[in-house]
C-alpha cells in the first residue's frame, strides 16, 4: 500500500477498495444492499473532499473512515426508531435471569456447562453460525454498541458520544447485550 | 446490607463486573468484591469461563471477517460504480 501514500487516484478506487470496503461494511451491518449502497456512497462522498486530503495517511485508511461514520450514521438510525419497543422486549427476556430480591441466578436460567468452556476449535464452526444469528436478535443498539467495541476496538467515550448513550449505560448495555447472548446459546447449542 | 455483602450474594452484579473486566481495569474495590464473589459461587464462575470463550469468538469473528477475501461486489455493480466515479471526475 505504499505506493497509495500521499496522493489519491479515484479511478482506481473500485478496482483498489470497492471489495475491501464492501466486506469492512458487511461485516458490521449484515445487509448486501446496504453495504453496496454505503460503498457508493462513500466513494461519492470522498471525491468531493479530494482536495481535503492531506496525504497523512494511505488512501485506504482515508476512504475507510469516511465509510465508518457512514456505518455509525447506520447504527444511529436503525437505533433510534425501534429502540424503545425492542429493547423493551429483549430486557423483558433477561427480566428473570435473577431474584428480584437478592441477585440470584433463577433455577432455571442460571448457566449450565455446554461444551465450550475449553474452546475447543473443532466445534467452531458450528458454534459461530449460531452466535452470528444469536447475535442478530439483539436490539439494535446492544447490536451497534456489540459490534463498536468488539472490532474497532473504539474507545467507550467515542460509542458514548456517537450513539448518545451515558458511559453507566454502557456497560449495562454490554452486559444486558451479553446476557442475552450466552442464554440464547445455551438455548440453541445444548 | 453493606455493600460488600451485597455484591458477594448478587449474581446480576457480579455478572456486569465480569463483562466490564473484559474491556477495562477494575478499581481495586471491584476487583476484590469479584474475586470474592467468584470464590463462593459455582455458577457465576462458569458464567465467566462462558463469558470469555464468547469473547474470544466474537473477536475471531469480526477478525476472521476482515480477512475472508470470498467477499466481493459483483462485477456489474462495479462497472456501473466505476462510470459513476468517471462522470464525477470528468463534471
Amino acid at each position: 500500500m505504499a505506493t497509495e501514500n500521499q496522493y489519491l487516484n479515484p479511478r482506481q478506487w473500485v478496482e483498489a477498495h470497492a471489495d475491501y470496503l464492501y466486506g469492512y461494511t458487511l461485516s458490521r451491518l449484515n445487509d448486501e444492499e446496504q453495504a453496496k449502497d454505503l460503498v457508493q456512497e462513500t466513494f461519492l462522498a470522498a471525491l468531493e473532499k479530494v482536495d481535503k486530503f492531506e496525504g497523512k495517511s494511505s488512501e485506504r485508511t482515508w476512504l475507510t473512515a469516511i465509510l465508518k461514520n457512514k456505518i455509525i450514521d447506520v447504527y444511529r438510525k436503525r437505533s433510534s426508531g425501534l429502540r424503545k419497543v425492542e429493547t423493551l422486549a429483549a430486557e423483558e427476556e433477561q427480566r428473570d435471569f435473577f431474584e428480584d430480591d437478592n441477585g440470584h441466578w433463577t433455577k432455571t436460567h442460571a448457566p449450565q456447562p455446554f461444551g465450550i468452556e475449553d474452546h475447543d476449535p473443532l466445534v467452531g464452526k458450528e458454534f459461530n453460525g449460531i452466535l452470528q444469528k444469536c447475535m442478530q436478535k439483539l436490539p439494535a443498539l446492544w447490536m451497534a454498541i456489540f459490534t463498536m467495541k468488539h472490532m474497532d476496538d473504539a474507545t467507550t467515550d467515542v460509542i458514548c458520544s456517537e450513539l448518545n448513550v451515558t458511559q453507566a449505560n454502557f456497560w449495562v448495555i454490554i452486559h444486558r447485550a451479553k446476557l442475552n447472548l450466552r442464554a440464547c446459546l445455551q438455548k440453541n447449542w445444548i | 446490607m453493606s455493600p460488600l455483602k451485597h455484591i458477594i450474594y448478587n449474581c446480576k452484579q457480579a455478572t456486569l463486573l465480569i463483562e466490564k473486566r473484559q474491556f477495562k481495569k477494575l478499581s481495586f474495590r471491584e476487583f476484590v468484591e469479584l474475586r470474592i464473589h467468584l470464590a463462593g459461587c459455582s455458577v457465576c464462575t462458569l458464567y465467566n469461563k462462558q463469558s470469555q470463550v464468547i469473547h474470544q469468538m466474537m473477536l475471531q469473528l469480526f477478525h476472521d471477517s476482515m480477512q475472508t477475501t470470498g467477499v466481493h461486489l459483483d462485477t456489474g455493480y462495479k462497472q456501473d460504480l466505476q462510470i459513476r466515479i468517471e462522470k464525477e471526475l470528468n463534471k
